[in-house]
């Protein structure tokens, strides 16, 4: 055993003699393989933690929301509705809901403007999110002075700004209360924009969803679960929108890399035939070249990882934010959770560091059990 | 020591380019003798030196050491017998660049394991011996070619071999370092090592030292001096 460490410490001494003597090339090397992982770690970490991000605050939402459909439109929920869907078994919790879109010209965005259940504003104040917070450069105990759609100017106190925990969903919101929300759209009494739904029993929540479609044809029954797939496939999508992109830089490296590890230069060649020759067994080879191939594919994934890391969750990943994020013009500023999956990262070392750590194997396997009289003939 | 009986090398054998570079070579080479092969570019030398090293094995014939048929050995078994009982000095001398001359010679070692402190010793022992102590930290690139040819003469002693084999060992060097080689030949013989070399330079088969001279010609033993 002590032999057999002895050995492997003299063959690591050897190969990073090796790669010392290589310098610029495995430099060269390990800067564009780090440069790789850190582009491809960046982006599953960063759709991970979205996709996550959403699955944790969209937990908190309903179960189910119903809207009616006029046209194959959303259309206002008229009164009478709500008493239609609380006959349905199942139902634990139902709940009108007012939310509503307006334009803003000064900043040229969307506000989402919404009566909270819980907890309203008072009549004339609005609380606001983190990102109107900053594009209209607000503050607490503010006025501001919005014209509704029917061209009537409305004034409101900011009573409070929404925090930045809440930023990924919130950052376009303005909350206020119902009077407020009525008036500056000029909602009917008794309509509501969709219902909120709970149903005490998870098992129970397809069935409701059939049943509201039954007792209520016009009705589109949206589950969260739904929501949650639609976040992840957008996400997905993304996260594929970005890998197809890099698909490219991955393609140049399997050439690099596969020119690196199954071309050996004619000096490697005859090193290998001159450590054969005094006495090197072709099983010392492999094993101080399975090192060399393992310190670099090692060496950049780690490097790699380590800087993706930082990137996503404390650069808020910025190289890829635009593509990953979606668009938008008041863009949530939010510090993902670092989060990392066991999964991911194995799925990540598999398709990096096995790929090269083998094709280095196989040429050299091929070079080191030629016969070693090459060396003898110069 | 070694004997060969009817030895043939071929390359390229079962192609239109077949070439038969060693053909029925029956010799024996005695311990404790400086042994040479003599013979014009082509005689088949370097080829008898390589099979006879365990660097390539015969395509018919056998090779005994100490009556023992090594021909037939799987390679790892030849690897062994090349480490630990023959030592190898190279025409080009095939140093490894980049590295200083105390690790090239180390290098033969690293596969037995034993103690870095005791391979440096010996290392420096054998470069002293060689008057080559100073230049231990060199890159071998930087050394002449005398001293490139005394390191690689250091690392073929690291693991203390019985035979060295030494493949035109003065081809490369001028007379003044072919007389320092010779010299050097003069030690190793005297420590009892059997040495057994190829070379067509009057300066070293018409030397003294050298015991024994065997010429060849068109891959065939000519006579036995």
């Amino acid at each position: 055993m002590k032999l057999w460490l002895a050995k492997q410490r003299y063959l690591i001494d050897f190969t990073l003699a090796s790669l010392a003597r290589r310098k610029t090339r495995n430099l060269g090397l390990l800067f564009v393989y780090t440069v790789l992982v850190f582009m491809l770690a960046s982006v599953t970490l960063y759709t991970h933690a979205l996709r996550q991000e959403a699955a944790r605050v969209l937990a908190a939402s309903p179960e189910v929301i119903v809207q009616r459909m006029v046209a194959g439109r959303h259309d206002l929920i008229p009164p009478g509705y709500m008493e239609r869907i609380g006959r349905i078994r199942g139902v634990q919790k139902m709940e009108g809901r007012l939310w509503g879109y307006y334009y803003d010209a000064v900043t040229k965005a969307n506000y989402t403007f919404m009566v909270p259940a819980e907890n309203p504003p008072a009549a004339g104040e609005i609380i606001v999110g983190p990102a109107l917070e900053r594009s209209r450069g607000l503050a607490k105990n503010n006025g501001i002075t919005f014209r509704s759609y029917s061209g009537k100017l409305h004034s409101f106190i900011i009573a409070d700004v929404l925090s930045q925990a809440s930023e990924l969903v919130s950052a376009d919101l303005v909350l206020m209360s119902e009077q407020n929300f009525r008036a500056f759209f000029d909602y009917p009494a008794g309509h509501y924009t969709d219902i909120a739904l709970s149903v005490a029993n998870p098992q129970e929540v397809r069935n409701v969803a059939v049943k509201l479609a039954a007792a209520l044809p016009d009705a589109r029954p949206i589950l969260r679960d739904e929501v949650l797939r639609t976040y992840a496939s957008i996400y997905d999508w993304r996260e594929g929108i970005v890998l197809a992109l890099l698909s490219a830089a991955i393609l140049a490296f399997g050439i690099l890399a596969w020119e690196k590890a199954s071309g050996l230069s004619a000096e490697e060649k005859r090193e290998i035939g001159i450590l054969k020759a005094i006495g090197w067994e072709t099983g010392d080879v492999i094993k101080m070249k399975f090192w060399e191939g393992l310190l670099i594919s090692l060496t950049a994934f780690l490097a790699g990882f380590v800087a993706a890391y930082v990137h996503v969750f404390h650069f808020a990943a910025s190289l890829f934010e635009p593509v990953l994020k979606g668009w938008a013009v008041l863009y949530p500023r939010f510090q993902l959770t670092p989060h990392i999956d066991g999964l991911q990262v194995a799925t990540l070392f598999f398709f990096t560091v096995v790929p090269y750590a083998a094709a280095v194997l196989v040429p050299i396997w091929k070079a080191a059990i030629t016969d070693p009289d090459s060396v003898m003939r110069g | 020591m070694i004997e060969l009986s009817g030895i043939r090398k071929a390359f390229n054998q079962g192609r239109h380019n077949e070439y038969w570079a060693l053909d029925g070579i029956d010799l024996s080479i005695e311990a404790n003798k400086v042994t040479a092969l003599r013979g014009p570019s082509g005689s088949g030398k370097t080829t008898l030196l390589t099979i006879v090293g365990c660097l390539a094995r015969p395509t018919e014939g056998r090779v005994r050491l100490e009556g023992e048929d090594i021909s037939g050995l799987p390679e790892r078994f030849l690897t062994e017998i090349r480490r630990k009982r023959f030592g190898f000095i190279f025409q080009q001398f095939n140093l490894i660049k980049g590295l200083s001359a105390l690790d090239n010679i180390i290098l033969p070692a690293y596969p037995t394991g034993r103690p870095r402190r005791e391979l440096l010793d010996r290392a420096e022992e054998l470069l002293a011996g060689l008057k080559l102590g100073h230049r231990r930290n060199a890159k071998v690139e930087w050394l002449s070619g005398g001293e490139q040819q005394r390191v690689a003469i250091c690392r073929a002693l690291i693991n203390d071999p019985e035979l060295v084999i030494a493949d035109e060992p003065t081809a490369n060097l001028d007379t003044h370092l072919a007389g320092e080689f010779m010299g050097i030949l003069e030690s190793l013989a005297g420590q009892g090592r059997t040495i057994l070399l190829t070379s067509h330079d009057p300066l070293v088969v018409e030397s003294d030292v050298v015991q024994r001279v065997i010429d060849m010609r068109d891959g065939k033993l000519i006579c036995h001096e």
